[in-house]
């Protein structure tokens, strides 16, 4: 018995089972199966982009309160204190603890459930399957499984800012031994066990969604999709998604390990500490900096994470409306490899001023600053792409540019970081979280944003409304850097972050105005994100229709699917691929689908 | 084998099969274990910093030198046997596997058992090896032994042994839950049905993979 035969019987059934499941699921599906407990990619990724929208929401609004401390640290906010309540909002003013709390979740809110679960959770999703020609994902039943560890972990970290102690409240990398310790602050009670049940939560639903996506990529793609015909979106979240399961894995150990020493009387990570009204506690031996390690062995990896999946969309989205070929289809690939491999290798850059040994730091500087090489190249081929481009400027395409900016911005700067000499005047002020947010947060939200506007049509059938999408452009990029900018010579002059209030230092006081100016734009780009909200709300219910299957003449296979796909996205057969991802201009014709077979007399691309 | 023929002019990367000739589910079973490499990866590797910063170490062949029954003095007898069972439950699992390529169901149910039975005895002396540990004053936070040049040693020790022996374990108890649902399966002629006994083999992949663990955890803990 060949297990060949045995596979090929097993294909057969499964194609069938899918057809099967699609006529099936036509014509009598319960609101359970169809909207809550679906197994289809395009309802799992919907489900992941409208979680993902309201955390963004709520992570946005956690930035507008802490921005209100820091930028008017004199006002009194009497009436926020009545909608939150004491502990958030004292005489006034946001407390401390709540403050410390606000800008712990806001990142870890930010960075895990809406650029990761919200970003790769929904586009690989939606597009692994459409774009490679399958019915589904390797296992629907999975993928469900992620979405809904995922929303566990949503609910236990909402949770965790009602309890009576306040959520964690020691920074997004929860170093040892605040999280460690109970005693060390209110939030390292149990808003902190909580943080961490939910974070283990994420990283089973990171690993049962990218063990998915893997192996959808690498076994279902559609006769005649080799590797290098896939579109660059499958190439980026296929390297996001083997970054997570080779880095989450880490985290989860040092999780593990933290627990314990949180409940279990082990000192993994504490030497000898002393605690103000507690004394000298039992524990020696650890060392704080293990935690580091192992923190941010993912920590790294998971900046590309977040940012891989953007890079690809904005390469499929730049080519689409410049009617242009990508420019460097080889180098998109071995560039998005080169920062796979790197991301692994230049962890210890965050801390170049842990009491890391110079020679070591000397080895990271340098491997970090090698990821300046595959970024350059990605870079380049955007402009040169958009280069004498036929460009089209849709929304989509307007943040698509906008990220590729962003990126440019924020990347510069991270030469200045990744150098340990310069960082250790750098490190922990406001020059990082200007590096940070450019390059990654906002930078990979303009990802978002573009791959939302642009797939908008295919997912729901309709059109957002271009006019809000132009203004919420503008108001966001202006926004963004008018927010940011200003940070860097923050930074430069030395201001730290995580102060609760800066008006006591006479080196930051100079500060104040800029701090309220930024604030100020921090108030009005969030409302700019409101009109987004609402426009994408509004638009699936009231948007203008799509009547084409494929509004935007691109080449690749989402767009040969019926304009409301069922489950099982294609009526027919699923088509064949004859030809790479961007035939655009090509032999007098603006575009020629992949599934169009090569022509006799087609010259070569 | 049949597939000799087909392989010659196969273009394996070009779409509509699988590339490496497996279904899915093997892909990311093989996936899987990466990722959970990394994991004991990562939690030996902060075992192997934490000890090299660490002045002394407790001697294995002086903690671990305990046999029921014996008594003390049998240095490393015990986990030998421990580990000598493990590694005869991966040679009963390749029977199971080799078995269901076969389509002898008979074959995969027998080895299935003798695996199931190997597990819970490697995870039942881990149990007495704990438990006689515990005895001894050894727990999370608490180490009784002293180091090898007789100086007060760190609870790190104990709290590494417990932490990394429990979290494979965890791994050993979870792959004996796996192989009693792949032997009720079997019994229940599901895979006769299907065709193939293709969960066998991924069964199989993480069982030898939890072995191969131990393997790594065994140096670590017991012999350097």
């Amino acid at each position: 018995m060949s297990t060949e035969i045995a596979l090929g019987a097993g294909a057969g059934l499964s194609t069938e089972l899918a057809t099967e499941h699609h006529e099936h699921h036509e014509h009598h599906q319960s609101f359970i199966t169809k909207y809550v407990f679906s197994t289809d990619h395009k309802m799992i990724s919907k489900q992941f982009l409208i979680t993902g929208i309201i955390w963004a929401f709520l992570g946005g609004l956690m930035s507008v309160l802490f921005r209100l401390q820091l930028g008017y640290p004199d006002s009194h906010f009497y009436w926020l204190q009545d909608v939150l309540g004491k502990f958030w909002v004292d005489d006034g003013r946001i407390t401390p603890q709540a403050y410390y709390a606000l800008v712990t979740i806001h990142g870890t809110v930010m960075i895990f459930f809406v650029l990761t679960a919200g970003l790769s959770g929904t586009f690989a999703n939606f597009l692994i399957p459409l774009q490679i020609g399958a019915r589904d994902m390797a296992s629907p039943f999975m993928n469900m499984l992620s979405y809904w560890f995922f929303l566990a972990a949503g609910l236990v970290m909402l949770s965790s800012l009602f309890v009576e102690t306040g959520p964690f409240s020691g920074g997004w990398v929860a170093y040892a031994p605040l999280s460690a310790l109970r005693d060390a602050s209110p939030g390292s009670k149990s808003g902190m066990d909580l943080w961490l049940i939910a974070m283990i939560l994420f990283v089973v639903s990171s690993l049962l969604g990218g063990l998915n996506y893997v192996a959808t990529i690498l076994n279902m793609r559609t006769k005649g999709m080799s590797m290098t015909r896939l579109p660059l979106t499958i190439w980026a979240l296929f390297f996001t998604a083997v970054i997570g399961i080779l880095s989450f894995p880490v985290l989860f150990s040092g999780f593990i390990l933290l627990i314990f020493d949180r409940n279990f009387g082990t000192s993994f990570y504490l030497s000898d500490i002393f605690i103000n009204g507690v004394g000298a506690l039992p524990n020696e031996g650890g060392t704080a900096i293990l935690y580091q390690h192992l923190f941010w062995f993912l920590g790294h990896p998971e900046v590309y994470i977040v940012l891989l999946p953007a890079m690809g969309m904005a390469s499929e989205i730049m080519s689409i409306n410049s009617r242009k070929p990508i420019f460097g289809y080889m180098a998109m690939i071995g560039s998005l490899f080169a920062i796979c491999i790197l991301s692994f290798l230049v962890w210890a850059h965050h801390m170049f001023v842990s009491g890391l040994n110079p020679f070591v730091g000397s080895v990271f500087v340098l491997l970090t600053l090698l990821i300046a090489v595959p970024s350059a190249i990605k870079v380049f081929n955007w402009l040169t792409t958009l280069w004498r481009g036929n460009i089209r400027f849709t929304p989509g395409m307007l943040f698509t540019i906008g990220f590729v900016s962003l990126f440019i911005s924020g990347g510069l700067t991270g030469i200045w970081l990744g150098d340990s000499a310069i960082d250790i005047h750098l490190h922990d002020t406001y020059f990082v979280i200007a590096h940070f947010h450019l390059v990654m947060g906002v930078a990979s939200m303009f990802g978002m944003f573009a791959g939302i506007y642009h797939w908008f049509p295919k997912m729901y059938g309709r059109y957002m409304n271009n006019t809000l999408a132009y203004i919420h452009f503008w108001i966001t990029l202006v926004g963004a850097y008018l927010i940011f900018w200003p940070m860097h010579y923050e930074g430069l002059a030395g201001m730290p972050r995580r102060y609760y209030d800066y008006s006591s230092w006479e080196s930051f006081k100079q500060f104040a105005e800029l701090n309220r100016f930024i604030s100020t734009v921090v108030i009005i780009t969030f409302a700019a994100q409101l009109l987004f909200i609402f426009n994408f709300f509004y638009s699936i219910f009231k948007g203008r229709k799509v009547t084409t299957k494929n509004p935007w003449g691109a080449n690749t296979l989402e767009w040969t699917t019926p304009i409301n796909p069922g489950h099982g996205n294609w009526d027919g057969e699923i088509p064949e691929v004859h030809r790479w991802a961007y035939d655009y201009n090509k032999d007098g014709r603006e575009f020629i689908p992949q599934t169009e077979p090569v022509g006799a007399d087609e010259s070569q691309h | 084998m049949s597939t000799t023929t087909a392989t010659v002019t196969t273009k394996w990367w070009s779409g509509g099969k699988s590339p490496f000739n497996v279904e899915y589910g093997k892909v990311m079973m093989w996936y899987f274990l990466m990722s959970d490499t990394f994991t004991f990866g990562a939690l030996l590797i902060a075992y192997g910093t934490t000890r090299f910063a660490t002045q002394g170490w407790p001697d294995p062949n002086h903690v671990f030198n305990s046999f029921p029954g014996l008594g003390a003095g049998y240095p490393l007898l015990f986990v030998s046997l421990m580990t000598f069972i493990l590694i005869l439950s991966s040679v009963t699992m390749v029977l199971a596997v080799q078995a269901g390529q076969n389509m002898n169901k008979k074959g995969v149910v027998t080895n299935l058992i003798f695996t199931i039975i190997g597990g819970l005895a490697f995870l039942s002396c881990q149990a007495w090896e704990w438990t006689h540990l515990f005895h001894e004053g050894a727990w999370w936070g608490r180490n009784p032994f002293l180091n090898a040049d007789g100086t007060q040693s760190t609870t790190n020790f104990t709290n590494f042994f417990f932490t990394i022996t429990g979290f494979h374990g965890f791994h050993v108890f979870s792959g004996v839950v796996i192989n009693v649902i792949m032997l009720i399966m079997a019994l229940n002629n599901t895979f006769e049905k299907k065709g193939h006994y293709l969960m066998i083999e991924k069964a199989g992949l993480y069982w030898h993979f939890v072995d191969l663990v131990w393997v790594f955890v065994f140096t670590c803990f017991y012999l350097v």
